[in-house]
């Protein structure tokens, strides 16, 4: 050991770690940048609605990734863990429905909710890995819908069709977090921090591992890894996310009720997956933001040339059928395709992978 | 997590029943696909630290053999003992965290991964640090392990290189590097040596010459020549059933060897 540790290779990895933030590019800066400063020329509609709602969005889809992307399971339930939390925070604490609601301080209900959440993630993960490709999908959407419909009939705990309403974010610091700026803030601020965990376990033993058991589950057997905990515990890990998303969302719309985690928005948080690209965890984010330009502004667009206002669904659709049908790994996909031709000699190399 | 782990045995225990114990025992071992018979009642006893090759025809079962020890999949009936205790019911991964190795004939790697990040997983696997979420430091420990088995099967040089753009050759010694990962004590390696250039082959002779004496293995190898050169006995396999067991001079002066399976096959000689 001693003697790898003197190798030229390790020193220069001991130079490539000290200034790691010279090795970020500067695109990364800039839209860190872009982000940090957005409120001062952004409208609160759009940091509200749009930026606010994006990272939301991004945060669950970000959790089906995870599960997806790294570990080769497609689970429909996210949505639903998102909503469970979000139910949680409106029952352990305050809402307009005070028969129910148990109104028990933040710090607690915050985390029981996130507890809640991730029992849930992990219940319905340690049935999901039984299966395999479509049939984990089948699964969990069967889970989604179940979930759909229990909280539409049971009011003792859920309130049935209506749900919740005036379930708030604490008044912590004395700020009204759901001021657009304050809002803003915070869903960057958690998004950020989801998205820069998974970055990190991606590459930390586990999500390693993860990968493995993605790519070759009877190899990793056989190195000594227990495949199905490990799925289990990406799902415990996935619903922590998505989990943190449901209490957002909740509190953004000040409410929580069945259509919220519906088998619509279920299938629309893979729609996000899917259209940003499974393969890291900014696709999520991306397919976030262009899915909701799209359902708040579609509207406006088809009204204008004519058109009824509903068929943004439309538009969603066939946005999702051209980057699909054009990149197998959305936009995520059709950006390194771009930078490898970028890259390209245009002399020696022009068409050589069509070869 | 560490509730998701399955509590392995004890230290205690494995030492009682190491002190005795055969390495291997395996008795009356049958493995059936449908109405073949790819192993038919096999009895195999190796020793701590006995080095065996197990040679025969292609399709004698010499793979699925591997694959009915490790876990791979399960055999239809028969005792496996593993150092003294019985692992036929086990899967895979517990068996391996035991101590048990094996590498794969067509090599299983994970071809998206660096050379570096595939033994550090091999690392990882049979530590408690497989559910880490924190990524290793510079002085981690399974790191420094991980790239000490890089170096000794001279793969240095393509640490940092991905799987998928290794020669052959180089995938053939990643496969070594991850077998021997952890604290192996006994290994099974299908076909080490199979397409390998020369210069390889004499390096995968010294590694596994170089072992420590305790590190007992089962190498299945076409080939005489190294077959010889890396063990001191010898099981010949047929048709799913063990019939010649030996000292290697022996195996090659045997007749009736010679007949099914030297004389049989040509270039098995020389690989
Ligand atoms: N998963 C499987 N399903 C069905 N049959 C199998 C399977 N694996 C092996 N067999 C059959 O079992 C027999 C033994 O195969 P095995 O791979 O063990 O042979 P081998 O001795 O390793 O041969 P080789 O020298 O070609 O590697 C063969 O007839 C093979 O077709
Ligand atoms: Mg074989």
């Amino acid at each position: 050991m001693a003697l790898v540790e003197s190798t030229p290779a390790s020193k220069e990895r001991d130079a490539r770690q000290r200034d790691w933030f010279e090795r970020i590019p500067a695109g990364y800066w800039v839209v860190c940048i872009a982000l940090l400063i957005m409120p001062a020329f952004a409208s609160d509609f759009t940091l509200y609605q749009v930026f606010g709602w994006s990272f939301i969005l991004g945060m669950i889809s970000l959790s089906l990734m995870f599960l997806g992307g790294y570990g080769g399971m497609v689970s429909l339930v996210q949505m639903s863990v998102a909503g469970l939390a979000g139910y949680m925070v409106a029952i352990f604490g305050d809402s307009a429905i005070t028969d129910i609601s148990l109104g028990w301080p933040w710090y607690i209900a915050i985390p029981l909710a996130l507890i809640v959440a991730m029992i849930f993630g992990t219940i319905v993960g340690s049935l999901a890995v039984r299966t395999e490709g479509i049939y984990t999908i089948m699964i969990t959407l069967a889970v989604a819908a179940a979930f759909f419909y229990f909280t539409r009939q049971n009011y003792a705990v859920f309130n049935g069709f209506s749900g919740f309403n005036g379930v708030l974010p604490p008044n912590l610091f004395g700020v009204d977090w759901r001021q657009s700026v304050p809002f803003y803030y915070l869903t960057l601020f958690w998004a950020a921090v989801a998205y820069f965990s998974v970055l990190y376990i991606s590459r930390a033993p586990f999500g390693l591992a993860l990968q493995g058991v993605r790519d070759n589950p009877r190899r990793m057997a056989a190195l000594g890894y227990n495949v199905n905990a490990h799925r289990i515990a990406a799902y415990a890990f996935a619903a922590l996310i998505a989990g943190t998303g449901g209490i957002l969302l909740t509190w953004q719309s000040a409410q929580i009720s069945p259509g919220t985690a519906g088998i619509g928005p279920a299938i629309d948080i893979l729609v996000i997956a899917v259209i940003g690209g499974m393969s890291r965890p900014i696709g999520p984010f991306i397919g976030a933001l262009i899915y909701v330009l799209l359902k708040t502004f579609a509207i406006d667009v088809l009204l204008s040339v004519g058109l009824s206002g509903e068929r943004f669904q439309l538009l969603i659709g066939l946005g999702f059928l051209a980057i699909v049908f054009f990149s197998p790994d959305g936009l995520l996909g059709l950006w390194d395709r771009w930078q490898d031709y970028r890259k390209r000699d245009p002399l020696l190399d022009r068409g050589e992978d069509r070869l | 997590m560490t509730l998701l782990e399955a509590a392995g045995t004890s230290v205690s225990d494995r030492l009682s029943v190491t002190g005795t114990a055969n390495a291997l025992e395996l008795r009356g071992v049958s493995k059936l696909f449908g109405a073949l018979a790819a192993l038919s009642d096999i009895d195999l006893i190796v020793k701590p630290g006995e080095r065996r090759a197990v040679l025969g025809s292609n399709g004698a079962g010499k793979t699925t053999l591997f694959n009915c020890i490790t876990g791979d999949f399960a055999p239809t009936t028969g005792s496996i003992r593993f150092f003294g205790e019985e692992v036929a019911a086990f899967p895979a991964q517990e068996r391996i965290r035991r101590g048990l190795r094996r590498t794969y004939q067509i090599s299983l790697l994970f071809s998206g991964l660096s050379v570096l990040d595939n033994v550090y997983l091999a690392c990882c696997g049979v530590s408690r640090g497989r559910f880490s979420f924190v990524r290793p430091r510079r002085n981690d420990a399974l790191m420094a392990s991980a790239e000490n088995l890089v170096h000794v099967v001279h793969l240095d040089d393509v640490r940092d290189t991905k799987v998928s753009d290794l020669s052959y050759g180089q995938q053939r010694q990643l496969e070594i590097a991850m077998a021997l990962s952890g604290a192996p004590r006994f290994i099974l390696f299908d076909e080490p040596a199979a397409g390998l250039s020369p210069t390889e082959r004499q390096e995968l002779i010294e590694i596994l010459t170089g072992l420590p004496s305790h590190m007992g293995y089962i190498i299945i190898e076409h080939d005489m020549d190294v077959a010889l050169r890396v063990a001191e006995s010898v099981t010949m396999m047929h048709n799913g059933q063990i019939f010649k067991e030996g000292k290697p001079a022996e195996i090659e002066e045997d007749e009736e060897v010679q007949a099914l399976y030297l004389g049989g096959e040509e270039g098995l000689g020389h690989g």
